[in-house]
């Protein structure tokens, strides 16, 4: 079953055409990786997918409907830090349980996990004015999984984050994706990072935005990053959009 | 000292302590510090996030006083600022009311070099770090990448003895990343200059170092240090690369 329907998407601003007729399906459960060349439109598909955006024509269906904000159960992590600053960490990690209605009981527990995951017990007190960036980069993915959405939208999350973070919370993603069984869609710049998590790597070229290519990734979990076929494949996806 | 040799280091830093104090509480984040850099040579100081690296190089740079050991910059004692060393920052502090040249060249307008002599020499900079065109832009109308390639000419057009880089492309997505890395690259073997340089990317380490320092978190020590014995330009995903990035994985616990 498809969870996401990508149908003829096209989506420009002003006289600047960034995703030009896209096409894609993302299956129930995958974990796609979407990578391509800085600055082709990576982002505005995310953000017309959440209706952050209005799109031109086409269309965008979440288990075969409209997306409806309301009623799907799905996270949007985005590049750019989105913690409220009127909220302190705590707070903000249990803004979108309290939406969904968790007792009070739960919001605490299912937050203080998150919390603990990301390694910001010790912070829950303090505000997002002081915090370090990569601080608050983990306030958003506490906030995120603390709901355990079926759809996980990321985009670029651990761009700004020091490598031991990274990997260990690159490790959890695919832990919490096994576990629960969430779609995750998830841009990224790193090619190494999208060989290491998803199982197909959709290729942008640059804008305007298509499809250049889809590569299934097979590699058998967990992935070492300096194995023969790792490389090869890596190698494979870097030739399609080096314009460095 | 292992590698100055019968040259003396161009900066060596003795038994460098760095302590804190806010309201009674005191945080030390530089221990007994011992590092020596020779003349030409690449070094990239390789630490975790908040460990202390961006203090030691305010030390070296005579921005700010060690609580003790002392740092010697050829041959003498670090106690001010230096214009023989340059520095190129974490987020780039250029000037928005400048253009582009009006950056590259304000170093040696304030030391009243003659116009002809240092808009050619500005026009150098520009030239080697790929930004030729956009002489009369403003910052405003660069991207992040770009904005990193101003500071870095404009480091170089002092003509500092060294260039103190801190994570200068922290801040840049990964493909930028790279091909500011092979624009570093290509500058250093050009125009040869000591640099030293911090990051928390292991990849961009091995890539441009002839030796990586590894840190220790706070306090920030010398854990190891590594000679990269590669020839440039290096490949990213070569075996020698690879087994490298691996063992300082492996120091530092990385498991992946």
């Amino acid at each position: 079953m498809n969870k996401v329907e990508v149908r003829n998407l096209t989506k420009s601003f002003g006289d600047l055409l960034v995703l030009d007729d896209v096409s894609f399906d993302v299956k129930d459960g995958e974990f796609l990786a979407i990578v391509g060349p800085t600055g082709c439109g990576k982002t505005t598909f995310l953000n017309s997918l959440t209706q952050i955006y209005d799109i031109d024509s086409g269309s965008i269906l979440l288990n075969g409907e409209p997306v409806n904000l309301k009623k799907h159960s799905l996270a949007y992590i985005m590049q750019e830090y989105s913690t409220m600053s009127w909220l302190n960490v705590r707070q903000n990690v249990q803004f979108g349980l309290e939406i969904k209605g968790f007792s009070r009981k739960e919001v605490r527990e299912k937050a203080e996990r998150a919390l603990e995951l990301v390694g910001l017990t010790q912070f829950r007190d303090y505000y997002p004015n002081q915090l370090s960036a990569s601080m608050l980069q983990r306030v958003a993915i506490a906030r995120a999984f603390a709901v355990q959405p079926d759809l996980l939208l990321m985009d670029e999350p651990y761009g700004q984050l020091d490598l031991e973070l990274r990997f260990k919370l690159e490790d959890e993603l695919l832990n919490l994706w096994r576990k629960l069984g969430t779609t995750v869609i998830f841009i990224t710049h790193n090619i190494e990072e999208a060989v290491y998590l998803s199982e197909r790597i959709l290729v942008l070229s640059n804008k305007p935005t298509a499809i250049k290519e889809t590569i299934e990734n097979r590699l058998p979990y967990p992935r070492s990053v300096t194995s023969e076929a790792f490389v090869e494949l890596r190698n494979r996806v870097t030739a399609l959009i080096k314009w460095w | 000292m292992e590698h100055s040799g019968k040259v003396a280091p161009i900066i060596e830093c003795r038994n460098v302590s760095k302590t804190f104090k806010n309201k009674g509480n005191s945080l030390e984040v530089l221990q007994n510090l011992s590092l020596s850099v020779r003349e030409n040579e690449f070094v990239v100081l390789l630490g975790p996030g908040q460990c202390g690296k961006t203090t030691l190089m305010n030390i070296i740079a005579g921005l700010e006083p060690a609580t003790s050991g002392e740092v010697f910059f050829q041959g003498e004692r670090v106690a001010k600022p230096n214009p023989k060393l340059g520095m190129v920052y974490q987020t780039t502090a250029l000037f928005p009311w400048l253009s582009v040249m009006k950056n590259v060249d304000f170093g040696p307008r304030m030391r009243h070099m003659p116009r002809k002599e240092r808009r050619e020499k500005a026009q150098h900079f520009i030239d080697l770090v790929g930004l030729t065109g956009f002489e009369k832009a403003y910052p405003i109308k660069l991207s992040g990448g770009m904005r990193q390639r101003v500071g870095i000419a404009r480091a170089y057009c002092n003509d500092p003895a060294v260039l103190l880089m801190d994570e200068p492309f922290g801040h840049l997505d990964a493909q930028t990343r790279y091909s500011m890395q092979d624009a570093i690259e290509r500058i250093w073997s050009r125009e040869k200059r000591t640099v030293v340089f911090i990051t928390n990317n292991i990849e961009e380490a091995i890539f441009l170092a002839d030796r990586i320092v590894l840190l220790t978190n706070c306090p920030t020590n010398v854990k190891k240090e590594i000679l990269v014995d590669l020839p440039r330009p290096r490949d990213y995903v070569s075996r020698g690369f690879l087994k490298i990035r691996e063992d300082i994985s492996k120091i530092f616990e990385i498991t992946k």
